[in-house]
Formats: structure tokens, C-alpha cells, sequence
């Protein structure tokens, strides 16, 4: 344990030194906030509300691609390889990436939930502790993707092109960008595979309906036992030289960690509620989403 | 040898078809400095990452510090410090933050300022590692190997690259950790490094050991003649070129002609009179006090640096 704090206090201290860390862990995510707020909600409190969800969640999701790439990058510089003559698990490098995440990108949450009490007057956080659960537990599993992303690349250039069908899929069919509700019947089917959409319309009702714990057991269950299942097979599929194979079934390892989501995306689309409280929560209260709403 | 630290015995590694490990044996003793001399592919490097637990071996026995690399990596690793080929540090990482982050994942420690010092890296504290030039990141590279004041160093390497008096720096610095009774293996391909720094030597050519012993001992075996390499306009019979007065040896290597003979002078006014006689002439012509790369050429027919 004193290791992955070892190294996660420097990691820490290295990527605040870093010029891109601003513009991705900060900057970025601001521009999103004020863009969802004074365009897209108009700035009306209980529209800017809504949108928390979607904007906590592109703060969450985006660490996957600097996490993946930080890890591919050392490991083709033969960083890693210095790491690991010294007493030192995969498991110590993953955790402590995930823990130096976590730390970097706690703030900008707080930021932006401040921000919208401060500046757009948001009459109510919600259910906080909610918020800060999902919030959390988005961070890590996020985290998790990261690391799978770099177990299954070998090279920047390969690492680059996955994150970025990722971060198009997570932004565009998880409810990020355009609601749920808003999608295509198909293409909403295709969503509830997602665990972004989990994340996006958790952080919704937490805000919107003050939805407690118990409500989002099955939004955070799934989140958890994504973060632990990814993590698990990241550690196993850890690379530490870049010339090291692939081991011939890590993709499909890969693709497994996915597993709980499969399950909950077959239920949902069968049994699920999940299109109509997207639907409820978009049709909510006479504001500008609803003016949207109904010009589409 | 009454107890060798490090226990090498019949080692073989392979990638995929390749075979880059093929039967080497050997043992070091405490407080002995062990070369693995030969050129770049001979294995040196796969054989010393195995005995530092970084990669699996496919059959033998090693042995670092009556600890098993393959079952105990991390204890070996504790007992261990080493400098490798083909490394890095991440470029926002400061030297001493360096020191003190490795030095945190030790039981065993030594002071991180004491070894700036030591390292002449005092001034370079606070500088970030890509400020750093290459004799600095290897003296940091070093000064982080000596960390968790280890029984057995590994030095890969160490002056590849590296200018002239870089390599000198570092040579002072082994040299230091030679009288402090270091047990250290080296890899090189440098025969002046070999030959300067190791107490015993194993050439290494093709994954295996092809002569070992004292740099002395191993000069002997070629009859510690003086070489003189020549080259010529014309190519020359080696029958001819052994027949010449005093010439106990004669290679073509790389287009040259290698002539070993003990009394050098003798034998170069027999070559010049058998060059006049025939019509050659002699371009070029080098003598050199013999030397582990006279071993390497006579084993192997080619130059180390091949």
C-alpha cells in the first residue's frame, strides 16, 4: 500500500507540471460546463441542474485518455521497464494511477458543482452524497477503461485512435452530448450498453430528483463491478517492456470486462425504465430543454 | 569457489525461434567485478535480465544471492541494483525526487543526499530529468542502481553511447565501487572497459560462453602476441602471410589482414620483402599490444564490434 501511495503522491506531483493536464483536466471541462450552462440551459437554474449530469460525466469519463496514454507512453520509453527493477506489482503502477487520477480530477467536480451554485445560482445540488458516490465511482471505473486501453495497445499512435472511437461513442450515445431521449429508438438500444449512460442519467437524478443511494444500487453496483472487473484483467494483462506480446486472448479479455454492462444493457432494453425517466426528466419543468425538446 | 553469489548454470532463453541464451554457465564470487564481453546480440543482456528477475528463462539454473530470480523476483530485487539498456526516467521528474522515489521502495536505504553528492549531482537536484545531458542521466542512472545499498550491481551497458570522458567519469565511479568490494557484473562490448574494470571476464558470442577467465589468462591464450593488422592493395594467401618469420597467426577480418606474431618488427620486414616480391603493396599498418578482442577474432574469425 505504501508504495501506490509512493507513487501515486508523484505522479500527482509530474502531471501538475504538465501544460496539457491544465487544458484537459481544467480547461476543457470548464468550457463544457459554461457551454451546457449559458447555452444550452440559458443559464435558467433548474435547466443548468440538468445538465450537471452531463457535464460531471465528460469531467469523469475524459480521464480514461490521458490515464491510457500516460501508461503506453512509459511503457515505450522504457520508463516502466526502470520501474520495474525495483520491488514493485503491476498492481502497485495501476492502483496508483487510478489514486493520482482520482486526486487530479476531484477538484474540477467540486469546481463545477460550486460554479453552478455560485454563478448559475442552482437552487439545489440534490442528493450530494449521491453525487459525490457516482462521481467517485465514475473516476475509477473510468480509471479502469484507462488501463484496459493500455494493456491491449502497443503504441501511442494505436493507443490515440481507440480512445478517440471511445471518447466519440461515450460522448454521442451515452445522453453526454444529446440526451437520451433525444436518440433514436435504435441507437437509445445501443446506449444501454453503455456505462457512460449509467453515469450520465445517475448524476441526473442524484441532482434533478435528489435520487438516494438506494435508488442508483443499480447504476453504482454496475460502475463498481466494471471498476474492480476491468482492474482485475488491466493487472493481468500488464506489459512492462514494449517489446512484450500480447497475450493471444487479451482482447477478448478486454471486451469481457464489459460483462456487467451486457447484462444491464439486455435488461434494461427489455424490462428497463430507463428511456422514460430520460424522457420525464427531459419533459420536466417548463425550461429551455423542454423548448428544445419539442422544436425537435 | 567456496560460496559464488551469483550462480549461472546451463541457461537457456529463447524468443520465439530464436534461441539468444544457449547453455551459459558461470559463477561470481563476492566483491569480484564479472564482464560479460561481446558484440551487440550475443545474449549478454538477456542473461543478466534474468538474473535481475525481469524475464523468465526456458531452462537452466540461476542463483543471485542463494535466492531463485524466477520464484522470489522481488527479494532478489531487494538485494540487487542494476542499470539498464534502453531506459528511461519520466521527463518532469526531478533528480532528487528520483532518488527518494526509488529509494521508497526499499526495506534497505541509503541517504538520497549523500548519493547526489557522491554522484556529483548536488548542483542537478532540482533540474527535471530531460534537463538532464546523457553523462548525467547516467551517473543518476547509477546513484539510483546503489539506492537500497545493494550486495549484487548489474551494469548493462553502462557507457554505450556515452563520449570519452563520460565513459571515464564512469569508469572512476566502478572503479570506486570496485574498491568498496562491490560484486558488480557488466555487460559490455567495449574491450577497454573489459579489460580496465573486470577482475574475470566470459565472452559471449551467439548465446554462449566461448572463453572465460582473467583478462590476463585470456590474453595468454592467444600467446599474448602483438597484432598488426595490415591492409593491402591486393588480396594475399593466408598460407603465405603464416609462412612470414615469426607469425604465429594470420585472419583476413573485414578486408584486413590480422598477423599475430610476439616479436612484431622480425615479422613486419618479413611481410614488406614478401609484398615487394610479389608485386603487392601495403596500404595500411597497425600494431596493438595484444588484447581481448585478438581472443574474440581468433574464437570467432570476426571483430567484437561486428
Amino acid at each position: 500500500m505504501k508504495n501506490i501511495w509512493t507513487l501515486a503522491a508523484i505522479r500527482i506531483r509530474m502531471t501538475l507540471r504538465n501544460k496539457a493536464f491544465l487544458f484537459f483536466s481544467l480547461i476543457m471541462p470548464m468550457s463544457f460546463f459554461f457551454l451546457y450552462s449559458s447555452v444550452f440551459a440559458r443559464g435558467i437554474p433548474a435547466d443548468v441542474a440538468k445538465r450537471m449530469g452531463p457535464v460531471i460525466s465528460l469531467t469523469v469519463m475524459g480521464t480514461f485518455w490521458g490515464l491510457s496514454a500516460t501508461i503506453v507512453m512509459w511503457r515505450e520509453q522504457g520508463i516502466l521497464r526502470r520501474f520495474r527493477l525495483a520491488p514493485l506489482s503491476a498492481g502497485d503502477m495501476l492502483a496508483s494511477s487510478i489514486l493520482a487520477n482520482f486526486a487530479l480530477i476531484v477538484p474540477t467536480v467540486f469546481l463545477e458543482l460550486l460554479l453552478a451554485r455560485v454563478v448559475y445560482h442552482v437552487p439545489t445540488l440534490g442528493n450530494l452524497l449521491s453525487v459525490c458516490a457516482l462521481s467517485i465511482v465514475g473516476i475509477v471505473s473510468f480509471g479502469a477503461l484507462g488501463l484496459i486501453v493500455a494493456s491491449v495497445t502497443n503504441t501511442m499512435q494505436e493507443t490515440q485512435v481507440i480512445n478517440q472511437i471511445l471518447w466519440f461513442a461515450l460522448l454521442f450515445f451515452s445522453g453526454a452530448t444529446f440526451p437520451l431521449y433525444w436518440l433514436p429508438r435504435a441507437v437509445q438500444g445501443v446506449a444501454l450498453f453503455l456505462p457512460a449512460t449509467y453515469l450520465v442519467l445517475g448524476l441526473q437524478r442524484a441532482m434533478v430528483d435528489a435520487s438516494t443511494l438506494w435508488d442508483l444500487r443499480i447504476e453504482l453496483t454496475s460502475l463498481v463491478s466494471w471498476a474492480v472487473l476491468a482492474f482485475f484483467v488491466a493487472s493481468q494483462l500488464f506489459r512492462w517492456e514494449p517489446e512484450a506480446k500480447l497475450p493471444r486472448n487479451a482482447k477478448l479479455w478486454a471486451l469481457a470486462t464489459i460483462f456487467p454492462f451486457l447484462i444491464l444493457g439486455i435488461w434494461e432494453n427489455k424490462y428497463g425504465t430507463l428511456r422514460q425517466t430520460s424522457a420525464a426528466m427531459e419533459l420536466s419543468k417548463p425550461a429551455a430543454a423542454q423548448q428544445s425538446t419539442t422544436q425537435h | 569457489m567456496a560460496n559464488p553469489v551469483l550462480q549461472v548454470e546451463n541457461l537457456v532463453k529463447r524468443y520465439g525461434e530464436v534461441e539468444a541464451v544457449r547453455g551459459v554457465s558461470f559463477s561470481v564470487e563476492k566483491g569480484e567485478v564479472f564482464g560479460l564481453l561481446g558484440p551487440n546480440g550475443a545474449g549478454k543482456t538477456s542473461t543478466v535480465e534474468i538474473m535481475e528477475g525481469l524475464r523468465t528463462l526456458d531452462s537452466g539454473r540461476v542463483s543471485v544471492c542463494g535466492l531463485d530470480p524466477q520464484r522470489n523476483p522481488n527479494e532478489v530485487k531487494n538485494e540487487i541494483g542494476a542499470t539498464l539498456q534502453a531506459t528511461s526516467l519520466p521527463d518532469k521528474l526531478r533528480v532528487n525526487e528520483a532518488i527518494r522515489l526509488f529509494a521508497g521502495f526499499y526495506k534497505r536505504r541509503r541517504n538520497p543526499d549523500e548519493l547526489l553528492k557522491r554522484f556529483g549531482l548536488e548542483e542537478k537536484r532540482g533540474a527535471f530529468y530531460n534537463q538532464l545531458s546523457g553523462g548525467q542521466k547516467q551517473r543518476l542512472a547509477l546513484a539510483m542502481a546503489l539506492v537500497n545499498d545493494p550486495q549484487v550491481l548489474f551494469f548493462d551497458e553502462p557507457t554505450a553511447g556515452l563520449d570519452p570522458q563520460v565513459r571515464r567519469e564512469i569508469y572512476a565511479i566502478i572503479e570506486e565501487l570496485k574498491r568498496e568490494k562491490k560484486t558488480i557484473v557488466l555487460t559490455t562490448h567495449y574491450i577497454e572497459e573489459a579489460e580496465r574494470l573486470c577482475d574475470r571476464v566470459a565472452i559471449v558470442d551467439h548465446g554462449k560462453v566461448i572463453a572465460q577467465g582473467t583478462p590476463r589468462e585470456l590474453k595468454q591464450r592467444s600467446g599474448d602476441a602483438t597484432r598488426v593488422e595490415v591492409r593491402l592493395a591486393r588480396p594475399e594467401s593466408i598460407g603465405a602471410l603464416k609462412n612470414l618469420d615469426g607469425v604465429v597467426d594470420a585472419r583476413e577480418v573485414d578486408s584486413a589482414y590480422v598477423l599475430h606474431c610476439p616479436r612484431p618488427a622480425p615479422s613486419i620486414v618479413s611481410l614488406v620483402k614478401h609484398l615487394e616480391a610479389g608485386g603487392n603493396e601495403l596500404i595500411s599498418l597497425e600494431i596493438a599490444a595484444p588484447s581481448l578482442e585478438d581472443v574474440f577474432i581468433e574464437l570467432t574469425g570476426r571483430r567484437l564490434r561486428d
